[in-house]
């Protein structure tokens, strides 16, 4: 298969006009012996191969529409996902665009991420949104790039709850290293402790406090007092928050977070096996100088048409070079508009559904669970759509002989808390019929 | 271009008055900058400074720029109300638009208003 | 008061309205958490489906795309999307598998993703791949941490300084200060080729290595690039090449065969991932020998051999001294790998040569249209893109003016100002995927507008004109700073 539309004659033209004889002319000043290598790669297939090879090896998974039931989250959920969001993805005026550059032909993709960033603030409670960042993990990553850069390497303490997705802690370690972060409180053993725990750890040289609401556990808490303490030392605080339970709780910006972040998959993405997701960043308007990522504003256009366009540019890489605060260039920019449509499209009553239902039915499930003899919640605070389970034997048995009988268990807590071991991580979502709940509860009883 | 006589340049364009310690961003800077949208000021009163550490950072709609000190000392004076008012770098910058003043200060190697001039006109080549 | 086109998403919402509904619950009523623990309003908008569907039909047709028309964005590599990749990274089975399944039942993903990191080391001559990082600069900012984690675990500690050509992309200085290192710039000569005695000069004990774009953003491939290498290796340095100009390199030159120790790749630039209005993009990285046991955790792997009867079974495997995580799951599998792997597979070997061929081809040919009328400061054969000048001698055109005007003509201008050791450059990039006739309408429109610079200049400085939209006020978003907006009747109480 091949796109280029370009005949033979075309190109000897063209050739003639650059003034060599061959294609191969062209190179003249690759290194000799290392040009023109022969590339062992499958000989090329056409599009109706490839779509018959694509969809063999798509077919090959089990897939938690067709195959399996899931009760499966930690950081990515399968949640209903309108009809329109898709149309509205494949028009080829979003996603054959470039960032948008040159505004005066790039109004649909500005007032679309502008749109976005209106969604997300109304939704967190704050006052700023970039236009997106690649994950949820990054995003929380970025946060504290935001602060290292706000006290200007002079703090260097990171409080860092135990109870924040262990993905996005290694992500944190991982961005962090260079910086020579102190990380306090990031201790899987301590995976009980509720906020307050927290407190005494921070100091005069603590830049930032990152917790998870509601937190990896699935468990709701009210940060306010946390948060006040943080603000006492002068720390700032970044909350980790799932966009489904936000729709319902009191925002993390009533609370008097600084920082609101989070992983907005849920808001009509695929699981597509991970990626590519939607991490969301939102802030005080105070912050907005040292936050990453690009940022649209409005403004009017010389004939007076209110308009969009990317602003306060100079806190980017392409500018401000190695004083930026981050590397950060892309963003998810079709994936914000995937969450815009879904938003528009459920509107606030049918976002209250969704988070509505998550709910009712995790409770139920929970309810039934722990009737199941040598079951229970682990657990007593209030929780959203995600709770522990506590199990007789391990959680990999039991994921086990759930998957035998045709079902995705829940997150094995044992692999990031050693002491966990018999703990299983249990999401319930709308997709989850009350037959497909006592399912699970039938073949646990048999276990 | 605005090059006040009583006042001393460097080559990465900051001004320092001897008389009064104030330092700033020159006239020919502003204007190469453009629209100044965002100000922060990188040290505090009561910090010492030397010469060609980074005082400031300084973003404009389409540039960005760190403005080092001209002159060594103690920082006596920082101004505040800069960061809610950054277009004042552009309307007057000798003027309202000073940022830190420097005391005792040490200036490190400066231009007098003449040869500032002489050096920006051979720039704009 | 300004003229609205297009109302806001929040402007357009009406109380009550609504769009999809939800089943009702089948389960037992449960009670809410405490009352302290609920937010007390929802301020979002309510509108019915065709109202959303209409809202984003008109937005759509405010932009300028690729499906519409040439977009010859350098640095950028705008080709045409294939539609079948669309289809194929929505199957079902990638749609609906969550990245935490077993192994054992996502065997389809393991092996397009074990098939990807193979392909990808072929193409580059690399020894390891890794395919978690989200984009370009983030697959810059891996291969940074690799090449700081490689010196450190050999007690080399005295390395802290990068060097960056004054052509590189500005992510390339933002990588190395994300690590706290200092940046070194390291001149072009006349040529548009790294200055080799002057990098000579700054190569000593305190190098981590070079960040070489190559073809670098003039879109030259620099004639001494084996001397540059040699000089960075001897003095104990890294070479991390910039894969964003990989299009033009595809079946040419292998950047590993010359010596290179990192490279990202840019999937959305040279495998054909869309853009999407400025990501979601896809940025592996290729390691050489002594750096994969550095790459992020985890990579996919064979963790069980197969034989005559069964398949191998493909599954996550660690390195030894890896960097650790750089994103949550396994990098951009559905809108990413999948559909760069259905690219490469329906490209094959002499299908990928042939699109760095006919890129260049189609750079050369535009440079030379345009060599007698604008003056490309760095003038032999190029690459897959060239640099022109935007400026013509006593007129006071800018390239900003030019690049307006394109778009009276419908087309997408070029990058402007990017390099930045070019005056007012105009950077040009137009893919293999453009025909001859929409080159030669390109280089016309730009000759008349030349003829037009000297003819009737308030053309261009007035541009566009023919557009829906005119030239914004960039000053008065940057300080007024609005940044979002609200339900019509919550705005008084929060403004």
């Amino acid at each position: 298969m091949t796109y280029i539309p370009i005949s033979p004659a075309e190109r000897d033209a063209m050739l003639k006009t650059v003034g060599v004889k061959s294609l191969d002319d062209l190179f003249e000043a690759v290194p000799a012996k290392h040009r023109f290598p022969e590339l062992n790669l499958p000989p090329a297939l056409t599009e109706m191969e490839a779509a018959a090879q694509l969809g063999e090896m798509a077919s090959t998974n089990e897939n938690v529409r067709e195959h399996l039931i899931s009760f499966l989250g930690a950081g990515a959920y399968h949640h209903y996902v309108p009809s329109v969001v898709d149309h509205m993805l494949r028009r080829g005026e979003f996603y054959t665009a470039y960032t948008p550059y040159q505004p005066e032909i790039s109004q649909g993709t500005l007032q679309a991420i502008f749109e976005y960033q209106s969604l997300m603030t109304n939704l967190t409670g704050m006052e700023v949104s970039n236009a997106s960042h690649y994950d949820g993990a990054t995003a929380a990553a970025e946060a504290v790039n935001l602060a290292f850069a706000q006290f200007r390497g002079k703090r260097k303490k990171l409080v860092l709850s135990p109870a924040v997705n262990p993905q996005y802690r290694e992500v944190i370690r991982t961005y962090t290293q260079g910086m020579g972060v102190d990380t306090a409180g990031d201790d899987a053993e301590n995976h009980d402790d509720g906020p307050e725990a927290l407190i005494p750890l921070i100091d005069e040289s603590t830049m930032m406090v990152t917790v998870q609401y509601p937190d990896f556990f699935g468990r709701i808490y009210d940060y306010t007092d946390l948060i006040n303490a943080a603000h006492e030392k002068g720390a700032l605080v970044c909350v980790v928050a799932n966009p489904t339970a936000l729709v319902m709780l009191k925002t993390p910006g009533e609370m008097g977070a600084d920082i609101v972040v989070g992983e907005a998959q849920p808001f009509g993405i695929p699981l597509w096996y991970g990626g590519p997701y939607l991490g969301f960043f939102t802030t005080k308007k105070s912050y907005v100088h040292k936050m990453a990522g690009r940022l649209v504003g409005e403004t009017v256009d010389v004939r007076g048409n209110r308009s969009y366009v990317l602003t306060l540019t100079a806190r980017e890489q392409h500018i401000k070079r190695e004083r930026a605060t981050s590397n950060i260039c892309t963003n998810q920019g079709l994936l914000a508009l995937c969450a815009s449509v879904y938003m528009s499209t459920l509107g606030k009553q049918g976002l209250q559904e969704v988070a509505n239902l998550c709910y009712q039915k995790a409770h139920y499930a929970a309810a039934e669970l722990s009737k199941i003899d040598g079951f229970g919640l682990c657990h007593t605070e209030p929780y959203f759509h995600e709770f522990v389970l506590c199990c007789p034997k391990p959680a990999s048995e039991v994921n086990q002989y759930l998957l035998d009988n045709g079902i995705l268990g829940g997150y094995d807590l044992g692999k990031d808390y050693p002491d966990m071991q018999n703990h299983l991580l249990v999401a319930v979502t709308e997709m989850n019929s009350r037959d497909e709940i006592d399912t699970l509860v039938e073949i646990l009883k048999e276990m | 271009m605005n090059t006040p006589s009583n006042l001393k340049y460097t080559k990465s364009d900051e001004w320092f008055d001897p008389a009064t310690g104030a330092a700033g961003i020159t006239d020919y800077a502003q204007n190469q900058l453009s629209d100044i949208v965002f100000v922060e000021i990188l040290v505090e009163e009561g910090e010492e400074v030397s010469v060609g550490k980074a005082i400031a950072s300084v973003e404009s709609v389409k540039a960005s720029s760190e403005i080092y000190a001209p002159a060594a000392g103690k920082v006596s004076a920082v101004n505040k109300g800069l960061s809610d008012k950054p277009e004042t770098l552009n309307s007057d910058p000798y003027g309202e638009g000073w940022m830190i003043k420097i005391e005792g200060g040490a200036a490190g190697e400066v231009m007098d208003a003449a040869g500032y001039e002489t050096y920006c006109e051979g720039r704009s080549h | 008061m300004a003229n609205i086109i297009e109302p806001t998403i929040f402007e357009l919402s009406s109380p009550g309205r609504r769009g999809v509904t939800m089943p009702a619950s089948d389960v037992p009523v449960a009670a809410l958490p405490p009352k302290e623990l609920l937010r007390s309003e929802l301020p979002l908008p309510e509108l019915a489906e065709v109202d959303v569907v209409r809202h984003y039909m008109i937005l759509s047709k405010f932009n300028y795309s690729v499906d519409e028309g040439f977009y010859p964005l350098g640095s950028c590599t705008m080709k045409y999307n294939p539609k079948i990749n669309e289809d194929t990274c929505r199957l079902p089975g990638f749609l609906f598998t969550h990245p935490l399944q077993p192994i054992e039942t996502v065997q389809g993903n393991l092996v397009l993703m074990y098939e990807m990191q193979e392909w990808l080391k072929e193409i580059s001559g690399f020894a390891g791949v890794t395919l978690q990082p989200a984009a370009g600069a983030h697959g810059e900012f891996t291969g940074v941490l690799m090449m700081a984690a490689y010196h450190k675990l050999r007690g080399d500690t005295k390395r802290t300084k990068m060097l960056i050509p004054d052509a590189a992309h500005g992510t390339n200085p933002a990588s190395v200060g994300m690590l706290g290192m200092q940046v070194v710039t390291i001149p072009s000569d006349s040529r548009g080729n790294v200055d080799l005695e002057k990098l000579k000069a700054a190569c000593d004990d305190t190098v981590v290595g070079m960040m070489l774009t190559n073809p670098n953003t003039l879109g030259m491939f620099d004639e001494h690039i084996e001397e540059v290498v040699k000089l960075v290796k001897d003095c104990g340095g890294l070479m991390y090449g910039d894969g964003a100009n990989l299009n033009a390199l595809l079946g040419i030159v292998r950047p590993g065969d010359l010596g290179f120790d990192v490279m990202h790749f840019n999937l959305h630039k040279t495998f054909s991932v869309p853009h999407g209005g400025g990501g979601p993009g896809s940025g592996p990285v290729g390691v050489s020998q002594r750096l994969v046991d550095f790459l992020p955790s985890p990579l996919v792997g064979i963790v069980e051999e197969g034989d005559d009867e069964m398949a191998p079974l493909y599954g996550f495997v660690t390195p030894k001294n890896s960097i650790g995580r750089m994103k949550a799951f396994h990098g951009h599998f559905g809108g990413g790998l999948v559909r760069a792997y259905t690219y490469i597979a329906m490209h094959g070997p002499d299908g990928l040569k042939d699109i760095a061929q006919y890129a260049v081809l189609n750079a050369n040919y535009l440079q030379a249209r345009l060599r007698d009328t604008y003056h490309i400061p760095f003038d032999r054969i190029c690459m897959h893109e060239f640099v022109m000048e935007g400026q013509f001698e006593g007129s006071d055109v800018r390239a900003l003016d030019i690049s307006k005007r394109l778009m009276d003509y419908n087309f997408h201008p070029p990058t402007n100002y990017f390099p930045l050791i070019v005056h007012e450059a105009l950077m040009i990039e137009p893919t293999e995927t453009e025909n001859k006739d929409t080159l030669d309408r390109f280089a016309d429109v730009l000759i008349k507008i030349a003829e037009e610079a000297k003819t009737q200049p308030d053309l261009l400085h007035n541009a566009p004109i023919t557009t829906q939209f005119g030239r914004m006020d960039e000053v008065k978003a940057a300080r007024e700073l609005v940044l979002c907006c609200w339900l019509p009747e919550n705005y008084e109480q929060l403004v």
